[in-house]
């Protein structure tokens, strides 16, 4: 499937500051089942750093911008050409041993609700291979939070995203994430597209899911918010552990005074 | 009862070789010239700015570390053993670091549990498969070191990250050379002043490949509320190095620079004194406003070195340092010629049931603690702390190791009645880049109270001037 992004943040500041920082990962991962056809990160005005690879295999650069302004805009767009690999990620090139993502975050930090459900799931199951316990957690995670834009926040954790019995995908893989580390299993937060409609037709498309780590299968993705594997309507940016770790733009406005955010992420199945 | 420790000066025979040539000058010494000599070095001390701040209620943020005019003295030959065990063990800790940030080697072979390293707070997931120039991760490395006799000596702890404290060896000398210079025409003490030009070659040589000049290094401060302030703008001045502050650097495209009135010059090599956590907002604690935002990307692209590097924290934490001397002889093949103190991780039920049943006669301390806080001297201590330490580790005693109390070699000390032994202990500063160097000494701390087995300087511990006899 070809799968066309165009992604837009501006951010706009009442009084002009003295300019920004950002680290970005913006750029689509090289693995299988995921080919870059274009691909551009636009900031104007600013200076990018060089494209360089993290230990992890994300592509990084730096953005930087010291002049006064009011806006600021970063600007994807790219086509990538994308394969159903049943969440598997294969082909990554990646340094980090895997036991490393083994340890929480304050984000990802289980609290008693989330030992019960990892306990009341994994009960049941037995002998269950890695592979059943974490395709069981990831429908346990889908039914305790139900899908429900504007209940939590940006900086909610996973013990309090369990507490609300809400969430989006990022509540979803945080709390996802903790799940994992219970049941022994290294995972780690992943940020990305994701193409959600049938038709092919454009829509709001960024997306968060878990990688878990599964002996002998290596990083599986598991997208709790939707109860699947990403598939070929899915482009992987980078992971982390957790959402701030992982985020596709980390920066910091200089001299800064508030801003204002406007993002819009529009992605589309092309026509083949 | 100090007869049940080694004493430095004395010991069946009489006075040790070493302290020969200061048997006449001590013991001529009139009391009123002592604290006359006593008041010169506070006065000395006070003039060049050296102050150490103590933390916690009621600390002075100006407070002199006590300064004991009495030298330590190493003979020639225990210096030589000593300089080739430190050395050694520099080495193997900086193999140690390279290899568990690549392929991890010491871990496939089951030599150290992967655990221990992977999911240690200190290993940064975001310098894995990065091997900084010459891979070197710490390019200064504090040892600390006690004696139990002639020939015993044990490390304590490793510092891999930013040892403090070599201001102190520096300026004990030179207080000590203003104050009684003959003692330096009578004894032929090896000179220390080559260590900052040996430290600013050691930064040199781990510049980056992209520096095609004399490289730029800076010391990288929090600022003067830190307690060790004063070492940082010491160092800068001795090395002709600048002094920053996050503030002072920026990144932009793939370099960090640093404003100056001649406008921004790129800078090549930062020895930094702030810990990882801090560097760098982007990649780290978004709250920090100590480091200088996207500098972990610079570094990682090859733009700039950080001494030491991001991540080598793993090396020097409590837990992992049982396994040193498996090290020394896992990456360089040599039996280690300095020995760890016998340690129980209180992470393992049966050495912690060791630990709990002997409280009394063992010291237990934090994990990640450092400067002595936190910690129990069983044997020092009454019942009711012992107790209320107990509840304390049964919490997370994962958060703990104990060690036997060491008998601490003593070092003649001013007190008031004249001398008298007090324990002590070393750390000596290795420098790792091209070369592996130490200079001929280090700092020696000295436990005050009579009896008392805790050097810190944050617990009432002074400093001596530590001298290596010069070989003929």
């Amino acid at each position: 499937m070809i799968l066309t992004v165009v992604h837009k943040t501006r951010y706009e500041f009442a009084t002009p500051v003295g300019g920004i920082i950002q680290s970005l990962r913006l750029t689509p991962a090289r693995c299988e089942g995921q080919k870059i056809v274009n691909w551009s990160v636009d900031v104007p005005g600013a200076v990018i750093g060089g494209l360089f690879s993290d230990g992890a295999g994300d592509h990084i650069q730096t953005v930087s911008l010291r002049n006064l302004t009011s806006t600021v805009e970063v600007n994807v767009s790219g086509k990538v050409e994308t394969q159903d690999m049943a969440g598997v990620l294969r082909g990554h090139r990646e340094r980090v041993p895997p036991r490393a993502y083994m340890r929480n975050t304050p984000r990802t930090e289980p609290n008693r609700a989330i030992r019960e459900l990892v306990e009341d799931t994994l009960a049941v199951m037995g002998t269950a291979s890695a592979l059943d316990r974490a395709h069981a957690l990831a429908s346990a995670v889908h039914k305790a939070l139900p899908y429900t834009p504007g209940a939590t926040h940006a900086h909610t954790t996973a013990a309090e995203a369990m507490n609300e019995g809400l969430g989006v995908c990022q509540d979803h893989t945080h709390v996802m994430i903790a799940c994992a580390h219970l049941a022994g299993l290294p995972a780690r937060y992943v940020s990305g597209y994701l193409n959600a409609t049938e038709d092919g037709s454009p829509h709001e498309a960024s997306h968060a899911w878990a990688e878990i780590y599964i002996d002998g299968l290596g990083w599986v993705g598991f997208d709790a918010s939707n109860e699947s594997c990403p598939n070929d309507h899915y482009i992987r940016l980078g992971s982390g552990l957790d959402a701030q770790d992982a985020a596709p733009i980390r920066g910091l406005v200089l001299g800064g005074a508030e801003e204002s955010l406007d993002v819009t992420v529009v992605i589309e199945a092309q026509q083949q | 009862m100090s007869e049940a420790y080694f004493n430095e000066m004395y010991d069946g025979n009489g006075l040790r070789p070493p302290y020969r040539g200061l048997e006449g000058w001590y013991q001529d010494m009139p009391t009123e010239f002592r604290a006359f000599k006593q008041a010169e070095a506070e006065d000395l001390f006070r003039r060049f700015g050296i102050t150490f701040a103590v933390y916690g209620d009621g600390g002075d943020p100006d407070r002199l570390i006590p300064f004991d005019m009495f030298p330590r003295v190493f003979a020639a030959d225990e210096w030589r053993r000593l300089e080739r065990g430190i050395k050694q063990r520099a080495r193997a800790l900086n193999a140690f670091l390279s290899d568990v940030y690549d392929r991890g080697e010491i871990i496939r072979a089951g030599r150290i549990p992967a655990d221990l390293v992977y999911r240690n707070e200190a290993y940064e997931i975001a310098v894995a498969g990065f091997r900084p120039p010459l891979g070197i991760f710490s390019h200064i490395v504090g040892i600390d070191l006690v004696r139990t006799g002639v020939d015993q000596f044990y490390v304590l702890e490793d510092n891999c990250r930013t040892p403090s404290g070599v201001s102190y060896m520096l300026e004990n000398r030179e207080v000590m050379m203003r104050m009684f210079p003959h003692l330096f025409q009578e004894n032929r003490v090896a000179p220390l002043d080559n260590y900052a030009r040996l430290l600013k070659r050691t930064l040199a040589s781990v510049a980056p490949a992209k520096c095609d000049r004399e490289p730029n290094i800076v010391i990288l401060t929090p600022g003067h509320y830190n307690s060790a302030y004063y070492e940082h703008s010491f160092l800068a001045d001795l090395m002709g190095v600048e002094l920053v502050e996050g503030q002072d650097l920026f990144v932009e495209g793939d370099f960090c620079w640093m404003r100056t009135t001649q406008g921004p010059r790129k800078v090549d090599v930062i020895y930094r004194r702030i810990d990882d956590a801090f560097l760098d907002p982007l990649c780290f604690r978004p709250d920090s406003t100590l480091g200088v935002p996207g500098l972990m990307n610079v570094y990682r692209s090859g733009g700039v070195t950080i001494c030491s590097a991001p991540g080598a924290g793993v090396a020097d934490d409590k837990a992992i340092y049982t396994f040193v001397p498996e090290m020394v002889r896992f990456y360089l093949g040599e039996a280690p010629i300095l020995e760890n103190v016998p340690t129980w991780q209180c992470a393992k039920p049966d050495e912690y049931k060791y630990v709990q049943e002997h409280l009394a006669e063992l010291v237990v301390k934090e994990v990640h603690g450092s400067g002595g806080y936190g910690m129990l001297v069983g044997p020092k201590a009454d019942k009711a702390t012992i107790e209320t330490f107990a509840a304390k580790l049964a919490e997370n005693p994962g958060n703990y190791i104990a060690q036997p109390t060491l008998a601490l070699s003593t070092c003649p000390t001013f007190v008031e009645e004249g001398i008298a032994p007090r324990h002590v202990d070393l750390r000596p500063y290795c420098l790792v880049g091209r070369d592996v160097d130490l200079v001929p000494g280090g700092l020696t701390r000295v436990a005050l109270t009579e009896g008392s087995l805790v050097v810190n300087s944050s617990q009432g511990g002074g400093v001596k001037d530590t001298w290596v006899i010069a070989e003929e």
